[in-house]
């Protein structure tokens, strides 16, 4: 068991040595979190099932609930694990040049994480400006990714891609591994299937 | 048998720190140097090949590109800075395309940091970018080039097989006449 456990450990040191296209939107101002254990939460929600319903408030002031698009649009949620973190800051801005793909799909994308709305709001500004609405599950602290099974024992958020049709049905569930980024390809693939 | 896994284990986190020890001291290309000796997949659109003066599939070394000089991008589909950036390397691409006396000689290309082809060609389409844009979806090559931020501009003089680093630089370019006599100059180009 011991043994298991140091092999283990040396193994995560080999992988560390993480590479991380960092924007130089955002300079010294990322902070490196190393590598992660990859997934560290248990799903409550499975393919098939109705996504369970919340309201929370965006940077933009706006406050959104899931069945607000319920019968009009699908729903593609982007959970990401902390604001000025190395994979996370260089996610959103990637669907920010593709708003085209998820309008010709009939769906909106909601960016999702467990910070602040002024934490959200001096990171997204980096980003140009968003398309899309971003969410604060800061309080009760992650209490939506617990909902969905993916709020980790620290407290972050898995980086996580739900799909939800317009039945409020969930179609699609990525629970990525926290230190890569999820190939758009595979959210176009599924978005594509719905239609 | 407990005594050689300890031997082992000590033996691993002996090579661990060795290669983690060289692998941070990674830079990007100096100037001066040769540009790393990396593979890059060829552009299937058989106009890019045609740009690069390369033959169909398989990869390429920049050594390979029939040119004088390589402007070398490397970007990403998800960095703010290099879309905003897109529009002023279109706009240095066609200043060389227009002049009689750098067409030809001067080429681009960009080098799709931790970017899929379907990645990679959302950036081409999205910006209309006329020149090839390489994927480097496992950051192999982000690696060799000393995990630079992006967009990082890197231009190579080209002569026989040598590949040597004129410039070298994380950000925007500045004034593309400004930066194309530069090059020009430093690759002594007539």
């Amino acid at each position: 068991m011991k043994k298991k456990i140091i092999l283990a450990a040396l193994l995560i040191c080999f992988l560390a040595p993480g590479a991380f296209a960092l924007s130089d939107v955002f300079k010294n101002n990322v902070y490196e979190t190393g590598e992660l254990k990859p997934q560290d939460s248990v799903l409550k929600v499975k393919v098939g099932q109705p996504a369970p319903d919340f309201t929370l408030k965006a940077v933009s002031g706006k406050t959104i609930s899931l069945k607000d698009y319920r019968g009009k649009k699908n729903v593609v949620i982007s959970f990401v694990p902390a604001a000025w973190t190395p994979v996370c800051s260089d996610q959103w801005p990637g669907y920010n040049i593709v708003k085209d793909i998820f309008d010709v799909n009939d769906a909106v994308l909601l960016g999702i994480s467990v910070d602040n709305i002024p934490t959200l709001y001096s990171w997204t500004n980096q980003m140009g400006h968003l398309w899309f609405d971003v969410l604060s599950d800061f309080w009760p602290h992650g209490a939506v990714a617990d909902q969905f099974g993916v709020l980790r024992s620290d407290g972050i958020s898995e980086r996580a891609i739900l799909i939800i049709d317009k039945k409020s049905i969930i179609r699609y569930i990525d629970v990525h591994n926290i230190n890569k980024r999820p190939p758009l390809e595979s959210i176009v693939r599924e978005l594509e299937k719905l239609n | 048998m407990k005594i050689k896994a300890s031997v082992l284990i000590v033996l691993l986190a002996a090579l661990w720190m060795t290669v983690s020890a060289g692998a941070a001291e990674v830079k990007p290309p100096q100037v001066g140097q040769g540009f790393p000796d990396v593979e890059l997949s060829k552009p299937v659109i058989a106009g890019e090949l045609k740009y690069l003066g390369l033959s169909s599939s398989g990869s390429f070394r920049i050594n390979q590109i029939k040119a004088d000089v390589v402007i070398v991008e490397i970007f990403s589909m998800y960095c703010p800075h290099c879309q905003a950036e897109a529009p002023a390397v279109n706009e240095l691409y066609q200043l060389i395309e227009e002049n009689a006396a750098l067409k030809g000689k001067i080429k681009i290309i960009g080098i799709g940091t931790g970017n899929s082809i379907y990645e990679t060609d959302i950036f081409k389409k999205k910006y209309s970018v006329k020149f090839p844009l390489v994927p480097d979806g496992d950051f192999k090559i982000h690696k060799i080039m000393g995990e630079v931020r992006t967009p990082y501009f890197i231009v190579v003089k080209l002569k026989g097989k040598k590949a040597d680093v004129i410039y070298s630089k994380a950000g925007a370019l500045g004034d593309n006449k400004t930066f194309l006599k530069e090059i020009i100059k430093s690759a002594g180009l007539k």
